[in-house]
Formats: C-alpha cells, sequence, structure tokens
C-alpha cells in the first residue's frame, strides 16, 4: 500500500458502517502522486488498551487529600487496583521534643498535631500526666475538662463535614458548618485568648476558669446549633446525589473494624460498639447521659449518619455540664504541682519557692509509666508516658487514631472507582499533623 | 441505604453494669488488682512470664521474646480473653544505657473491656530483632512500621518493613533513640545541601513503576539507578 509516514492523521474518512449502524472512520493518506486515499488500518493497529494499568499520584499537594497525604493508585481504566500510601510530609518529631521538655511544656505540642481537636488533646495529655503524677483533679475541672473535650468534637466534626461536603461537591453546608465552628471558637477565644492552639489544660488543673458570661454564650450555642445540624441534615442526608456518592463505599465489616484497628466514628459506622467514653471511661463520663450511634453498613454513609448523631450527643452533654458545673476551685491545691496564684508567689515566701522550682526545675513524677487514651473526634487517641522519676518524659508516646485509621485505605479503596476514592479518604477524617506528628 | 442506628446507651441508663471509672481515685501507685488475663497467661504460659506489675491500675506483662507472639495469637484467639483490638505497638529506650530497650504492645479486650500492657526487654549488644504480629492484627502494619522507622527495631514476619515518616533514603539512624541528637546528626546548612541534591525525577520506587509497566519505558540511566536500589525522592 502506498501510504508515507508524513499523513497518517490528515482527515478521517468515512468507510461505511459497522454491525451497530454506526459509521466507520478510517484515516485518510496521500499517495505518491499526491491522491487522498483511505489507510487500510489492520485491526492491532490501535493498542490494547484491556489490562494495561496506568499509575496515578493522588496529592501530596491536592486539596481533597487533606492535607499532604499522598497515594500512588493503579489504575484500570477507573477502577482502583492497588493503593500504596506515603505519609511523612509532616512530621516534625513531636514525640523527640517531648523528651526535652516537662510536662507543662509538652501541653503546646500536643495543640499541633491533632489541631482540630486541640482542647481535646490538652485534656487527654493532662489526664496522662495526672495518672502518673498520682493526681485527682477538682470536680470543677472534670466538668470543665468536658466541656473543653465535647466543644472540640462539635469543631472537628464541623470541619468533617464541611470540608467532605466540598469534596462530594455540596457546597452550602460547608459555610452553614464553618459559621457554627465560628461560635465555638469565640467561646474558646473567650474562655483562653485563643482560638485555634487553645493549650486550655495544666497538669493537676486548666490554664484558666471559664470567665464571666461564659455559660450564657454555651447554653445560647446549645439551644441554636441542633437547628443548624437539623438543616444540614434536612439538605443532604436525603439528598440523591450526597446518597449515591456514599452508600456502599469503602465497607468494613465489624470484625475487620477491630482487626483494622479502626476507632471512633470509623468503627461505629462499621458496627464495633467501641466508644472509649463508655467502654474505658474517664472525666466520669459514666455520668453522662449520651447514646453512642453504632452504623450498620460500615460505609461512608454511616460514618456520615454517626458524625451527625454525635454532634446532636455532645450538645446533649453540653447540656448536662452546664447543670451541674459545681463551684469550687478549679487547679488542686498541691504547690508542688500547679503553679500558686502570682499574688502569693510574690508575697508569700514558700508561693515563690514553689513558682521558683517549677519554673526552673519542673514537676517530678514518680518512677512509672501510663497510657491514658480518650474518645476524640477521629478515635482512640492514647498517651504513653514513661517517667524515670526527672522532670521530663523518657518516651511521650502518642498513638494517633487517625494514623491507624488510615492505614486501612488500601483495604478500602481498592475495587473502587477513582472518584470513591476522594469520598472514601474523606470519610476517614484524617489530620495530617497528627498523622505524621 | 442505611436504615439507621442500633443505639447503644451509655451513662446512667447502664445501671450496674457500668464499668469502674478509671480514674486514678483509690488506685496506689503499685500493687493494685491485676487484669485477669495476667494470671490465664502466666497459668498457661508459665516461665516465660517474667514479671507482672501493676502500676496506677494498669497491668503490665513482661514477657520473654520467644513467646511473644504465641502468648498474642493466644489472648487473641481465646474465648475467656478476646484481646480483639490492637491499640498501640511502640517502644521504649531509657536515658539510662544500661537498662534494656522495651518494646510495648498494648492490647484491648473490646468484649471484656480489658487493657493489658505487653512487653519485652531487649538487653543491649542483641539483635533488635522482635516477632511481627501483623499476621494477627492488620494495624500492626503501619504501627510496627513506624517502631522500626524510629527504632530500628525489626519486626520479623513483617511484609512490607519500610521506613514511613521517614523518607526511605534517610541515612541518619533511628530518630527515637536516645543516642541520635535532638538537631538530627548533620548541620542545617549539610541538610539542605543533601536535600536539594536529591534527584527530583525518581520520584517512584521501581515497584511501583512496575505496576503501570512504566519502568521499561524509563531512560537508560534511571533504569540503572532504580535497579540498584536507589530512591532519590519522597
Amino acid at each position: 500500500m502506498a501510504t508515507t509516514k508524513r499523513t497518517v492523521e490528515v482527515s478521517l474518512s468515512t468507510t461505511g458502517v459497522d454491525a451497530e449502524g454506526r459509521p466507520q472512520r478510517a484515516p485518510l493518506a496521500v499517495d505518491d502522486s499526491g491522491n487522498l486515499v483511505v489507510v487500510e488500518s489492520p485491526p492491532s493497529m490501535e493498542p490494547d488498551l484491556e489490562g494495561e494499568h496506568m499509575l496515578i499520584n493522588l496529592g501530596p499537594q491536592h486539596p481533597a487529600t487533606h492535607g499532604v497525604l499522598r497515594l500512588v493508585l493503579e489504575l484500570d481504566g477507573e477502577t482502583v487496583v492497588r493503593c500504596i500510601p506515603h505519609i511523612g510530609y509532616l512530621h516534625c518529631g513531636f514525640e523527640k521534643t517531648g523528651e526535652y521538655r516537662q510536662y507543662n511544656q509538652i501541653i503546646p505540642y500536643t495543640d499541633r498535631e491533632d489541631y482540630l481537636n486541640s482542647p481535646g488533646n490538652n485534656v487527654a495529655f493532662s489526664l496522662g500526666a495526672e495518672r502518673l503524677f498520682g493526681i485527682e483533679i477538682t470536680e470543677r475541672c472534670k466538668v470543665l475538662r468536658v466541656i473543653a473535650c465535647e466543644l472540640s468534637r462539635i469543631i472537628s466534626h464541623l470541619v468533617w463535614l464541611g470540608t467532605t461536603c466540598i469534596d462530594i461537591g455540596a457546597y452550602t453546608p460547608f459555610l452553614w458548618a464553618f459559621q457554627q465552628r465560628e461560635e465555638v471558637y469565640e467561646l474558646f477565644e473567650m474562655w483562653v485568648g485563643a482560638r485555634l492552639t487553645t493549650t486550655v489544660t495544666r497538669v493537676g488543673g486548666m490554664a484558666a476558669d471559664i470567665p464571666d458570661g461564659f455559660t450564657e454564650k454555651l447554653s445560647a450555642f446549645i439551644h441554636k446549633f441542633p437547628k443548624v445540624v437539623d438543616e444540614i441534615d434536612r439538605v443532604i442526608t436525603r439528598n440523591g446525589i450526597w446518597v449515591g456518592r456514599t452508600v456502599g463505599l469503602g465497607v468494613m465489616s465489624p470484625e475487620e473494624a477491630a482487626n483494622y484497628g479502626l476507632s471512633g466514628p470509623m468503627g461505629r459506622a462499621s458496627g464495633l460498639a467501641f466508644d472509649m467514653r463508655r467502654d474505658f471511661p474517664y472525666l466520669d463520663y459514666e455520668t453522662y447521659d449520651f447514646d453512642i450511634p453504632v452504623g450498620t453498613n460500615g460505609d461512608v454513609y454511616d460514618r456520615f449518619l454517626v458524625r451527625m448523631e454525635e454532634l446532636r450527643q455532645s450538645t446533649r452533654i453540653l447540656a448536662q455540664t452546664l447543670d451541674r458545673l459545681p463551684d469550687g476551685p478549679v487547679n488542686i491545691a498541691d504547690h508542688r504541682v500547679i503553679l500558686p496564684p502570682k499574688s502569693k508567689a510574690t508575697s508569700d515566701m514558700e508561693s515563690m519557692i514553689h513558682h521558683f522550682k517549677q519554673v526552673m526545675e519542673g514537676p517530678r513524677p514518680p518512677i512509672g509509666e501510663c497510657y491514658v487514651a480518650v474518645e476524640s473526634p477521629k478515635g482512640e487517641k492514647g498517651y504513653y508516658m514513661v517517667s524515670d522519676g526527672s522532670s521530663k518524659p523518657v518516651r511521650w508516646r502518642i498513638r494517633p487514631p487517625s494514623f491507624v485509621n488510615l492505614s486501612a485505605i488500601p483495604r478500602m479503596v481498592e475495587g473502587h472507582l477513582l472518584s470513591d476514592v476522594i469520598a472514601i479518604n474523606a470519610s476517614i477524617d484524617i489530620v495530617m499533623g497528627e498523622i505524621d506528628r | 441505604m442505611s436504615t439507621g442506628f442500633i443505639p447503644v446507651v451509655s451513662g446512667s441508663a447502664l445501671g450496674s453494669s457500668a464499668p469502674a471509672p478509671a480514674s486514678p481515685k483509690n488506685v496506689p501507685q503499685r500493687g493494685g488488682a491485676a487484669n485477669p488475663s495476667a494470671e490465664a497467661l502466666r497459668q498457661r504460659f508459665g516461665a516465660a512470664i517474667k514479671v507482672v506489675d501493676v502500676v496506677w491500675g494498669e497491668t503490665t506483662v513482661v514477657v520473654d521474646r520467644a513467646s511473644v507472639h504465641d502468648m498474642i495469637q493466644w489472648l487473641h484467639d481465646d474465648p475467656t480473653q478476646r484481646y480483639d483490638y490492637l491499640s498501640d505497638v511502640t517502644a521504649v529506650e531509657f536515658r539510662d544505657l544500661e537498662q534494656p530497650l522495651e518494646v510495648v504492645w498494648h492490647l484491648r479486650s473490646l468484649p471484656y473491656r480489658r487493657f493489658l500492657r505487653l512487653k519485652i526487654q531487649l538487653e543491649r549488644g542483641t539483635a533488635l530483632e522482635v516477632p511481627s504480629v501483623w499476621d494477627i492484627y492488620k494495624s500492626a502494619d503501619w504501627l510496627e512500621r513506624e517502631c522500626f522507622d524510629m527504632f530500628g527495631i525489626r519486626f520479623e514476619g513483617h511484609p512490607d518493613l519500610r521506613r514511613i515518616l521517614m523518607w526511605e533514603r534517610y541515612r541518619e539512624g533511628y530518630p527515637l533513640r536516645k543516642d541520635f541528637p535532638l538537631r538530627g546528626r548533620f548541620s542545617r546548612s549539610e541538610q539542605l545541601r543533601q536535600a536539594l541534591a536529591a534527584n527530583p525525577e525518581a520520584r517512584y520506587s521501581k515497584e511501583e513503576l512496575s505496576i503501570a509497566d512504566a519502568f521499561d519505558d524509563l531512560p537508560n540511566d534511571m533504569q540503572r539507578r532504580l535497579s540498584t536500589g536507589e530512591r532519590t525522592g519522597e
């Protein structure tokens, strides 16, 4: 056949119709004498794409990966065959730094790991340090800490809800959620002056008691907030697009969820009725009345439902804290552990010594170790601390819930479409600051 | 579509079945009531249990390295124990370098609401090798990789023991070991020089490229570098 190489894609000619009536197209070429001729392509001219896999790199700089997560995906067409996650882009060595810091100096680091749950991390760390020191905190402090934990759960779930809505294509709930989050941040600003990195606790107490007007503002929020949750619920829970993009994705059975170490809403959506607040209670959570939503299908939609219900239950717990908030001191009386009031430190000799010793040396726990875990919005957040009797821990280990939850992502996305990877990844509720630490 | 929740109640509705509060109130620093699983382990494994210690109400069982995998398997499988949830795998190195390095497993039994800490001690000068529990708990995958990355402990039987938080060509050692300086082994300028000298083209490992048959399409020099195991970027 007299064709030249330079003419492969000059034009297309219709050479007839195929068995289904569609026109068949064939490339035209120019022969030696300048005439257009139809190129008779052999059947194998186009490479067979079946079985050919494509490699795609999702992240690390992709807004839908919620941080610097990189997923290397092997695709067959649009179906994910294999997923290899890469993490560590945000590794800061918090655990190493903590070995060189006193216990109270570590609390600001806990703000910065899971930065959507800063108050909850502060509480978790302080609980661990207090167990190491053998301290029993005051009743008012316990209730204040429950308020801090539940408010930060609301923040974290609202950010999850808003960003996941954007990932899946709904913009309005994002605005509603972030508006409510702003209200919670205003409460924290009132309380400790900071919004994101609160450092709200100290070993043996709190950074500050709640200010005047805090409880009124909190009860106004509790009154208003469920209506917004209901509104978001009305907009997306029965929304066809939302349901279609979330149901049946990333399903984990209860046994698998336990085996993969899933905790928090991830585990509960899979039917694993495991909540640290109920099963291994702390801060007298066993005395609060709240329901723990447990899903049945273990898919992305159930994780959404569980988190929506947890927003309501957190509000319910907050209402109970306001009813029972006792008067009394916030900090323990032992000034070997917690700083005396500044006025006493400048007027009383013993208080000045306590002040000096704490600032210069730091309080020293007895030799021992403890693992204290709390129910963070992501799951079981644990701090494992080992003391050798000095004022700095030998080892400060963070058990990050979203690290363990994320490790199951290859199991969850393989076999799904590329666009579903975004929805499944969003449903894990990862915070890379906590995963990379 | 989901049919809704199975509501699980908490608080006062639990009544007398509510577990005791896990606060240190009235818990002695040492010598509280031990987790019954510790006694069960001692009956079954005998001499392999070295120490049972209760610190602030948490039971720590120090065991022999050779039998730790069998114990965790038994704790996982036995119907009277059912430790179906692995919370954490980590290691501890003490400032006193005479003390052995410890590898710690935190196990939870969700049906019985129990918490147990298993520990082995690796004496100085011995190989840092412990059996992997990946075949029992899939959650051990990343936790063991992190422990290897940070302490250099090799988990035998782990299918993919690579660095996870540090990049794979990281050659400065294991950051959480006590002989590792807080600011790293190299100066800031040397670290910057190494980062800039890294070749950004080879972003994938050979395995990742082979899944897309892309390895054969690479230039020859890059193929050669990758096949010697050289990784230039992560």
